[in-house]
């Protein structure tokens, strides 16, 4: 099925791979196609905000494009919330000092942080609020935590109003049609190390399908076999000296840039292969190329979702 | 305040790396070791949390667990380097170090086998936000404390926020201190029902079971008895950070994101009176793709490159030839782009820190201590 038809996507990846701006272009693309989208920053870092030239994220979330709104995750507004439509406590400020004990609970019990986030996303998505979640997610290290929580409290309480709520949290979690992950990677050796691993732990340690793998940072190929061998000719004494004298000594610095292209992108090339290599073979793959022009915001995140759907 | 990287690692006991995600801190960690083992000498242990597998190879740090290895010194001498020192690594196995603070900390045997039984003390020591984060520095402070070490370069975790395990220590003791936790410990049937109380206990049931909660507390029952333990070693760490022995390296990529987050740790650093030697910019293009002359050549090279195709005296079709010429031209232009906008962050960087080092964008990967030395020679330059 195609990606952007799932309700729910966690984008992750290794810390400085793109992430967020995977996850802007993705939900810009489903915005623009007409799916009322949230997207939802749960590091809150701003860098979600960034992606669109906007103000500062809350919880309740602004409008940042027609179909799109963004919200920032906060565990203890997600506990008012939770509290206000389950427990039906009439004094709300008295919520107060009570949600920062209990974010004081959420730090020390197992999983409660995670599944107030997790809840919160899968709650706009059983009441029908939008047709597609977009989840800038945690680093890898911690989104595998995050996507457990829901049964491994299942498992953990026993009863009680937990115990009702999350099973219903799992099954649309566990429902390929519903939930996917998308790891972002971008070509070398730490990023595709970790993206292996992790697509073995979300198959090991959680319910939820990896929806696709995004390569993000594509070098261009400069040249093929023919054209490597010219290049190589160029290098040489006798042309590089022609080069010299027919646009001048500075040249050589020009032919030390397409030096370093050529071993940058043969270098990447690897990596992608490896992780083709190592990824269950039914992946999607997805690869989005190195913006040269711009990296950050509207522009960028624009330009991200253009390269996403000519891969779709 | 040191006038290099070098002066630096002979001047401090304690360097903590750290920055975002993803730009190099296992290198530049693992780099500065090298170069303190080979040009100043003593006994230098780099302690790092997630190294590259190829370069954990190469570094011997294949051994699970929390031991301390020694490079030998051929296997230095192979990549060049005479070292005037000794280089230690070794890897932080977060369980493992969690399981020896409790048994340091736990004021009897029962005591210690029932936490360490506990189905409840793996998943937070594993999920505990600050957990990583806090047995590293303890870690740190561990070895310090034992004197077995000149210089402890730390190669700090992946924190959701960078500066998640600056404040580690502090949460920690604020933790074990916290009304919360005595409320949890409570037994549970002699609580007191204040009216302060009461809505609390009764919204915790509600939502979470009975069971559970008494689950919870049985835990942290057993955790507060190394309350005193904890909170005086979470002090010590904290001292250590804060002594002027310790020095802290920021390493950052030029790109939007990494800056703020890297101007943001320098406030942070400079907010806790934690001291910042130096800022490490990784990944940097060469200065002269934004030369404007180069750049000349470049543009001069793609509209010449009809003419030039024949004049070069090359193998191969001349079209061929052309194509490959204007392909050159622009992708100079290309990263050009990419370079100058390096520079803009580069000038843009909010505060001026007392030292800065560059390193240059590496094709490949570092897999190897010869790669390492070649990181060190430009941390030295």
């Amino acid at each position: 099925m195609s990606l952007l038809d799932r309700r729910l996507l966690f984008v992750t990846g290794k810390g400085g791979v793109g992430k967020t701006s995977i996850a802007a272009g993705l939900a810009l693309l489903a915005s623009s196609r007409g799916k009322r989208t949230l997207l939802c920053d749960v590091d809150a870092k701003g860098d979600v905000a960034a992606a669109f030239e906007a103000g500062p994220l809350d919880f309740e979330g602004h409008e940042l494009a027609p179909n799109l709104r963004a919200m920032a995750m906060s565990t203890e507004e997600s506990l008012k919330e939770y509290l206000r439509l389950n427990v039906r406590l009439p004094l709300v400020t008295r919520l107060g000092p009570l949600a920062r004990s209990f974010d004081f609970v959420a730090s020390a019990a197992p999983g409660v942080r995670e599944i107030l986030v997790v809840g919160k996303l899968t709650y706009e998505v059983r009441e029908d609020h939008y047709d597609l979640v977009v989840v800038d997610a945690p680093a890898t290290g911690h989104v595998v935590g995050q996507l457990a929580s829901p049964s491994a409290i299942h498992d953990l309480v026993r009863v009680g109003l937990v115990r009702d709520q999350t099973r219903w949290i799992v099954d649309l979690l566990r429902d390929p049609a519903v939930t996917g992950t998308v790891i972002v990677a971008v070509p070398e050796e730490m990023p595709v190390t970790e993206t292996i691993e992790l697509s073995g732990r979300l198959e090991a340690e959680t319910d939820v399908d990896l929806a696709a793998v995004v390569v993000n940072r594509v070098l261009p190929e400069l040249f093929g076999t023919r054209e490597e061998k010219v290049f190589r000719q160029l290098l040489d004494d006798g042309p590089a000296k022609r080069l010299r004298d027919e646009v001048g000594n500075p040249v050589r610095h020009v032919l030390a840039g397409a030096d370093l292209a050529v071993r940058l992108r043969r270098s990447r090339t690897s990596h992608i292969a490896r992780l083709r290599g190592e990824l269950p073979p039914d992946t999607p793959m997805m690869y989005v190329p190195e913006m040269f022009t711009r990296a950050q915001g509207i522009r960028a995140t624009r330009m991200i979702a253009d390269a996403i759907e000519d891969e779709l | 305040m040191s006038e290099s990287i070098e002066q630096l690692l002979a001047a401090k006991e304690v360097i903590v790396v750290c920055g975002p995600g993803g730009v190099g801190k296992t290198t530049v960690a693992a780099a500065a070791g090298l170069v303190a083992a080979v040009h100043v000498g003593g006994r230098v242990l780099v302690l790092t949390v997630d190294p590259a597998r190829r370069l954990a190879t190469a570094l011997g740090l294949e051994a699970l667990g929390n031991a301390e290895v020694q490079i030998p010194a051929e296997v230095l001498a192979e990549a060049g380097a005479t070292p005037r020192g000794e280089l230690w690594v070794a890897q932080l196995d977060t369980k493992q170090s969690w399981d020896d603070l409790i048994r340091l900390h736990a004021p009897d045997a029962q005591t210690r086998d029932a936490i360490l039984g506990n189905s409840l003390y793996a998943n937070v020591t594993a999920k505990f936000v600050q957990s990583h984060d806090y047995i590293a520095m303890e870690r740190l402070y561990e070895i310090h404390a034992s004197g077995r070490y000149d210089l402890i370069i730390v190669d700090t975790p992946p924190s959701r926020s960078a500066v998640d395990f600056l404040d580690a220590p502090e949460r920690m003791a604020e933790f074990f201190g916290s009304r919360l936790l005595r409320w949890l410990t409570v037994p549970y049937r002699s609580r007191l029902f204040t009216s302060a109380t009461r809505p609390f206990y009764n919204i915790a049931d509600r939502v979470l079971g009975q069971q559970f909660l008494r689950d919870i507390a049985d835990f942290f029952l057993l955790f507060q008895t190394m309350y005193p333990g904890f909170v005086s070693r979470a002090e010590e760490v904290q001292r250590t950070l804060q002594d002027r022995r310790t020095s802290f390296v920021v390493v950052s990529t030029l790109d939007a994101s990494s800056m703020n987050e890297c101007d943001y740790f320098i406030d942070a650093l400079a907010a806790r009176r934690l001291s910042l030697g130096a800022v490490v910019l990784n990944r940097v293009l060469p200065s002269w793709f934004t030369n404007k002359t180069a750049a000349a050549a470049a543009r001069k090279l793609g509209r010449r490159a009809p003419k030039l195709a024949t004049n070069l005296k090359v193998d191969g079709d001349p079209v061929l030839v052309e194509g490959v010429l204007r392909e050159i031209s622009e992708s100079f232009l290309s990263y050009g782009v990419a370079a100058a906008r390096q520079q803009e962050l580069r000038h843009e960087m909010q505060h001026e820190p007392p030292m800065m080092a560059s390193l240059p964008f590496l094709a490949g990967d570092i897999v190897n201590v010869e790669g390492l030395a070649e990181i060190g020679d430009h941390l030295r330059a």
